[in-house]
């Protein structure tokens, strides 16, 4: 289908296209290990967050959460505000998004762009500058209205009612699903349904790990699983660093032609390692991975060019996924 | 050969200030025990009293999530490379700020 209603009536339907270049080469006469990108960065606003935010807003209206003129209070890194800023000015909402400041230039300009005003927590206080904040935000006004991307079930439900039948649709011999654990909504969601369809099929999860500026010294026991979360939905979990991630980003765009976000070349990072077991093992692989967006809002963090050891300072302390 | 452990600032206390330290063990569990003789104190930031690995700490072995290796029983070789990390994902700010909205 090509025509629609509306931009909301065009979120999902997006292309899996085949990476013949970047699949490992196996032997002759050994079953074939083949590699495929879902294309999110086709959805209105350019990432894979259009689903969920389209969903919690959805959910939110059909329950009676959220009424027409409300305020939605958001803290995002990012995709998740530009897809709500979207969603909420074509159904008449206002958002504020509450974000760390160490995010891309591009991000605020596009969020502001959708309509959507920003609250910055700043990046040197920590957690506890962010709760700060946050608290105090909530006590200036109570009335303004939370849709909890961790912790809401319309997150996973997206992506198990829309990316997973797609998956399912177009590549039936699918054996590995690989996206990005950061809410976890795309992993849980999609690989929930996978699960329920496909026999042996093998979640695989990739977690970026960022530099040592972002984890800081945050106390050990004052970590946060999302609510989300249920490990027994996954199979393997990677944890991929700044280096590997641009690499992989790179070599996306330089081998394939697919110009995607940091976060993308790390999932690719995971989905490369699991394809060359199975060229070990000789078993056959059709590893379906995420690409979660374009690389368009990274532009300015320069780490398409120069040296891997330039690109991993120039993103060192940024949430790059 | 040894193991090689990456250790997170916030533990560094432990280590005398180095990031990275060196073990032996063919599992975490007694990686984790020939850590403590050498760095008092480590295990019990990693493990909770009932014994399993703490919900806020994820451990990796070569990059992969030891939960889904066997967990503390995890199988380790010579030249294995661990890090240890606080279990803050992606927009951890985010997440902080979030669970003190809904006052969790």
């Amino acid at each position: 289908m090509a025509r629609y209603e509306s931009l909301l009536d065009a979120c999902g339907g997006t292309p899996l296209v085949g990476l013949p270049r970047l699949s490992p080469a196996v032997d002759e006469g050994a079953p074939p290990v083949r590699l495929w990108a879902k294309l999110e960065d086709r959805n209105p606003t350019g990432s894979v967050k259009d689903r969920p935010a389209l969903f919690m807003v959805r959910e939110a209206e059909e329950s009676g959460h959220l009424r027409p003129g409300d305020t939605i209070l958001e803290p995002t890194s990012g995709n998740t505000g530009i897809a709500l800023a979207m969603v909420a000015k074509l159904r008449g909402y206002r958002v504020v998004c509450v974000m760390p400041e160490n995010v891309s230039a591009e991000r605020i300009q596009l969020l502001r762009m959708y309509g959507a005003e920003i609250i910055f927590s700043p990046a040197a206080g920590g957690s506890n500058q962010a709760v700060a904040t946050a608290k105090q935000i909530a006590a200036e006004h109570p009335d303004w209205k939370m849709l909890f991307q961790y912790g809401n079930p319309a997150n996973a439900r997206a992506h198990y009612e829309t990316t997973g039948p797609e998956l399912l649709h177009d590549l039936p011999t699918i054996t590995h699903f690989v996206a990005g654990l950061g809410t976890t909504g795309t992993l849980m969601g999609t690989g929930r349904f996978l699960k329920e369809k496909v026999e042996g099929i093998q979640i695989v999860a990739a977690e970026p790990r960022y530099g040592e500026l972002v984890y800081g010294l945050r106390n050990i026991d004052e970590g946060y699983v999302p609510e989300l979360y249920d490990a027994t939905v996954l199979d393997r979990r990677f944890s991929v660093g700044t280096r590997d991630a641009v690499l992989r980003t790179r070599q996306l765009v330089e081998v394939e032609g697919i110009f995607a976000g940091f976060s993308s070349g790390a999932i690719l990072h995971a989905a490369l390692a699991v394809a060359h077991e199975a060229v070990r093992d000789g078993r056959r692989a059709d590893v379906a991975f995420v690409i979660a967006d374009g690389g368009w809002k990274y532009l300015s963090t320069g780490a398409y060019g120069g040296t891997l050891n330039d690109a991993e300072e120039a993103l060192e302390g940024q949430l790059w996924a | 050969m040894a193991i090689e452990v990456r250790v997170p600032t916030i533990l560094r206390s432990y280590t005398g200030g180095s990031k990275v330290v060196e073990g032996s063990g063919d599992t975490l569990t007694a990686l984790l025990d020939d850590l403590d003789a050498k760095h008092n104190g480590l295990k019990g930031r990693l493990i909770t009293p009932e014994g399993g690995l703490h919900r806020f700490v994820n451990i990796y072995v070569n990059d992969e999530d030891v939960r889904f290796l066997g967990a503390l029983d995890a199988k380790l070789n010579d030249g294995d490379s661990i890090t240890i990390l606080p279990a803050v994902a992606g927009g951890a700010l985010g997440f902080a700020a979030a669970a003190a909205l809904l006052g969790r």
